[in-house]
């Protein structure tokens, strides 16, 4: 099929971006669109330019790494799908394809369609974990979890820390990363012990990069692993028992 | 060189014991005087860096993703194995042990082995502890799979994503450290080489890959924890970036590089459907539970897969291996699938794959359980092919998956450059020629959280007091400008073939003639084709861009220009190995029957080689195997 492309192009963080257009001939629609773009590229290359920076490694739905804009919606048109997994076929030949990174204000641009997303690191550091040094756990059997929890944990865990929820989102806001993170924790015999201080410390340096949730729901929608609104509500009533059972806490170490 | 792999005195289920007590300790007051780098952060090096932290070390983590939560690891997809024996069907330590070495057919070391299945049970604790989703029974006890044709059910697994889950566990633990402040987190920077003084690994130098920095980092000591190898073929189910540059760098100064040809081609990876492909994907091997491997009988069939009746087709391994049937080890299934689609009976297409059949499956048990045990799998299957599994037989063909070989490490994990240790994939030590399903995992925690951070105290303790070697020594300037000098050649070449053209060419060659099934003349043609193929390389590849800026064509020419070493050695250590085992399979020595012929009296050894410089026949150092507690038997899955 041949199609063409509308690339954002920008060297570095500061310098100013663009759209680029290229002709895309002979492309397979058995491609994945990724596999799309390293032909492109390769074309680019024997032709003396530089080639289109975009993330991807496993290319298979799993590490996160990817993530495009494609026609204004993140991972493009198939639902329930990172780009990597995205095929040629769900493009007609002629196609204007536009391709773009994530826009938002706590992931900064490295170049072209690479951007920077740690501030998802530091949402982890500062509580999405369990407090267990290395050895010192119990027979695994000794902590029963009822199968609903465990699947519900593993429906949150799902999450591949892609970003798009962040990109599709009207304000920039990172809820739906952050309440995966929180439910599949929180939703645990494991995760009880730090359960209110782990919400509180994560929303509030979520706050830090990130716009509000007002809940439009274009997340969802975006999200590759179909994570749920659901955990959202979720974090939000615990964050609000969190400030008040924190607060008590305190009080009584004191 | 003489190899001391230094494995403990005693009978082999005290050796872990006595020797956890007999190495040298650091004080807990006196480890944070010693500096740690941990180049990694897959399974083995998130385990490693989040414990060495907790014990008290400073550490110094440094991977090329851009975060920790991401590695190769992350795409395992059936399960981890542990001798927890929840089910009551007689699994035991030794039993692992025993199914690990059976099924690496006797080229891995038996003090090595043990340990793993010693440990693993406590993997299992840990990660459960961490909060890890492992599937349930609806009593609330944790689940378990017989995988990879084991005949116990040993595997704990996590909905189809069980890599995921434990990467992140360990990616958490880690980022817990490093909010404390006891490991300092480098994410997207490669490491280019390795810095030695007097003999000892002190330190690494990087490249920044969104500036372009180099940079030097010194410690006490460097573990590299830096995967697997086999994208040298090009096209495998590795993650796009993974690579051997750290490791092989290490070689470089050094490092003996251990059976490198042994590589594993995993049965059920989907066909390769058109040429720009970039990699393969893996359908879990818990699918072949279930569906039934079969291709036509006749050459060149034509008829889809549903109007072909039974009598004309052949369910190959369940005739030839009655016992196993579709559960025979990867090797066996993959060689199988090679030769009935080298017949010219392959399915599809390109008539490059074999048939994995779920309709009886579904017939017998109902769509529902095969939706439940498989569902994302047939989806991801679908959302690929554009086929529907439960309609349509699935199509699937061997992929170069898993390297078996690697740094030569002793029994402290340590490699023959002291100071410099070597865990998970990126080590050769416990799968012998052939790795069992759901043990990569299992052996990549083992190192990262109950091996190294025990043994690594033995090299520490005495250099107690002494300061890392200065990020200004002379040692670190020489090597921070041989990587620029490096990279100002690949930049310079200016020539006119891309890096992927030229690793696809290299891939090529490897799958040829180091794929899974080798011979003499085929090797000794890899060791013509690939060093023309590399000096072609050095003459005509164009790397766009510079040094100072985000430069994925760059990252990527380093990487290939690596491979190509590597791929040397990987057909030198086949040719060198007239014998076949496990995934290293070669024609001249095979049974009657066709199967995998060992030759116990000259090769039970590893083979290490030594690095003697680019295009030079490396030497070879053996380190022979000696099997007290296993008979050494010729396996069959008759
Ligand atoms: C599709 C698939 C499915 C699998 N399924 C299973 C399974 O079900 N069960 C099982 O037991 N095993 C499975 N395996 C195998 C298993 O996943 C791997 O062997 C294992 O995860 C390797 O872990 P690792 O930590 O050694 O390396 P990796 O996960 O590869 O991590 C390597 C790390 O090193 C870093 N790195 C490498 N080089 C450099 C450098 N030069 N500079 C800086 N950083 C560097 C990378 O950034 C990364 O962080 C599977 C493998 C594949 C391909
Ligand atoms: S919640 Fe969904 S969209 Fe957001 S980071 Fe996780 S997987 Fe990506
Ligand atoms: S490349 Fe890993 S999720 Fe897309």
């Amino acid at each position: 099929m041949n199609i063409t492309l509308r690339v954002w192009r920008q060297d570095n963080p500061d310098a100013p971006g663009r759209f680029v257009e290229y002709d895309a001939p002979d492309i397979e629609s058995h491609s994945s669109f990724l596999e799309m773009l390293d032909v492109v590229n390769e074309r680019l290359t024997d032709q003396g330019e530089e080639p289109i920076a975009f993330d991807s490694d496993c290319r298979e739905g799993i590490c996160g790494m990817c993530g495009l804009m494609i026609n204004g919606l993140a991972h493009g048109p198939q639902q329930g799908t990172a780009t990597c997994q995205l095929h040629m076929r769900k493009f007609e030949d002629g196609d204007v394809i536009t391709i773009e990174p994530w826009r938002a204000a706590g992931f900064p641009i490295i170049r072209d369609l690479v951007v920077d997303r740690s501030s998802f690191d530091r949402i982890i550091e500062a509580g999405g974990y369990i407090t267990v040094p290395t050895g010192s756990a119990p027979d695994a059997n000794l902590i029963l979890v009822p199968k609903p929890a465990a699947d519900a944990a593993m429906d949150a865990a799902a999450c591949i820390g892609c970003g798009a929820c962040v990109a599709s989102c009207p304000n920039g806001a990172a809820q739906l990363f952050v309440a995966a993170k929180v439910a599949n924790l929180n939703l645990l015999p494991q995760g009880q012990p730090e359960r209110w201080t782990r919400v509180e410390a994560m929303v509030d340096e979520m706050e830090r990069y990130f716009g509000s949730c007002t809940n439009h729901g274009e997340c969802e929608a975006a999200c590759p692993k179909r994570i749920s609104l659901d955990f959202i509500a979720m974090m939000n009533r615990d964050y609000i028992k969190a400030k008040f059972k924190n607060r008590r806490l305190a009080g009584q170490r004191s | 060189m003489q190899l001391d792999a230094k494995i403990p005195e005693g009978p082999i289920q005290d050796k872990w014991d006595s020797h956890k007590f007999n190495v040298k300790l650091v004080n807990p007051a006196n480890k944070r005087k010693y500096e740690i780098l941990v180049i990694g952060t897959g399974l083995a090096g998130a385990s490693a860096a989040a414990t060495l932290g907790e014990l008290g070390y400073n550490v110094t983590v440094i991977t090329y993703h851009d975060s920790p939560r991401r590695a190769h690891s992350i795409a395992a997809q059936g399960g981890i194995n542990a001798t927890k024996n929840y089910h009551g069907d007689g699994d035991s330590v030794f039993r692992l042990f025993y199914d690990t070495l059976k099924g690496g057919d006797y080229r891995s070391r038996e003090a090595n082995v043990y340990r793993l299945a010693e440990v693993s049970s406590d993997i299992i604790d840990q990660c459960t502890a961490q909060g890890i989703p492992f599937a349930r029974e609806y009593g609330g006890l944790l689940d378990n799979r017989s995988f990879g044709g084991a005949q116990v059910s040993r595997t704990f697994y996590a909905r189809g994503q069980t890599g995921q889950q434990l990467l992140l566990g360990a990616y958490q633990a880690l980022a817990r450290q490093i909010k404390l402040g006891k490991v300092k987190l480098y994410a997207r920077t490669e490491m280019l080489d390795i810095v030695l003084h007097e003999g000892r690994a002190v330190g690494v130098i990087t490249r920044d890959l969104v500036t372009g920095e180099i940079r030097a980092h010194s410690a006490h000591a460097v573990v590299l924890a830096t995967g697997g190898y086999a994208n040298a073929y090009f096209l495998s189910t590795m993650a796009m970036a993974s690579n051997a540059t750290a490791a092989w760098r290490a070689h470089r100064k050094g490092a003996l590089f251990a059976n490198a040809s042994f590589t594993q081609i995993h049965p059920t990876a989907i066909p390769q459907s058109d040429d720009t492909q970039s990699k393969l994907t893996l359908m879990s091997e818990s699918l072949r539970n279930d569906g039934r491997i079969w291709v036509p009988k006749k050459e060149g069939e034509e008829r889809p897969p549903g109007q072909i009746p039974l009598d004309d087709r052949d369910y190959y391994l369940e005739r030839k291996y009655p016992a196993f049937g579709n559960l025979v080890p990867r090797d066996v299934a993959s060689r199988n699938a090679m030769t009935v689609v080298e017949e010219g009976r392959g399915v599809g297409s390109r008539k490059n794959g074999v048939y994995l059949d779920f309709a009886e499956s579904i017939e017998r048990l109902g769509k529902a359980v095969i939706e439940e045990r498989y569902g994302n799998l047939f989806e991801m299957y679908e959302r690929i092919t554009d086929e529907n599994p439960y309609e349509v037989p699935m199509r699937i063909y061997p992929a170069p998956h898993y390297t078996m070989g690697g740094l030569w490490v002793d029994y402290n994990l340590m490699t023959t450059i002291p100071g410099l240790y070597s865990i998970g994939e990126a080590n050769f030590s416990d799968h012998g020629a052939n790795r069992l399903g759901a043990s990569a995992l299992m052996q990549g925690l083992a190192d990262g959280y109950f091996v190294l951070p025990y043994t690594i105290s033995d090299y520490l303790a005495p250099l107690l007091g002494t300061q890392p070697v200065p990020t200004d020594h002379q040692v670190f300037a020489e090597a921070t400008q041989d990587v620029h000098d490096r990279v100002d050649r690949l930049l310079s070449v200016n020539g006119g073939r891309t890096v992927d053209w030229f690793h696809r060419k290299l891939g090529k060659i490897l799958e040829t003639h180091v794929g899974m099934s080798r011979n003499e003349l085929g090797l000794q043609k890899a060791l013509r084709e690939i060093p023309a193929l590399r000096e072609e390389y050095h003459n005509d590849v164009r790397v766009p861009g510079e040094n100072e800026s985000f430069n994925q064509s760059l990252e990527k020419a380093g990487r290939v220009e690596d491979f190509f070493e590597l791929a040397e050695l990987m057909a030198l250590d086949a040719l060198n190995r007239r014998e076949s085992c496990g995934g290293h399979f070669r024609e001249e020595s095979q049974t009657p029957e066709g199967e995998a012929l060992r030759n116990d009296d000259d090769y039970a050894y590893v083979a290490a080689w030594e690095f003697t410089g680019v295009g030079e026949v490396p030497n070879l150092i053996k380190e022979p195997l000696e099997f007290e507690y296993v008979a050494l038997a010729q396996r069959s899955y008759k």
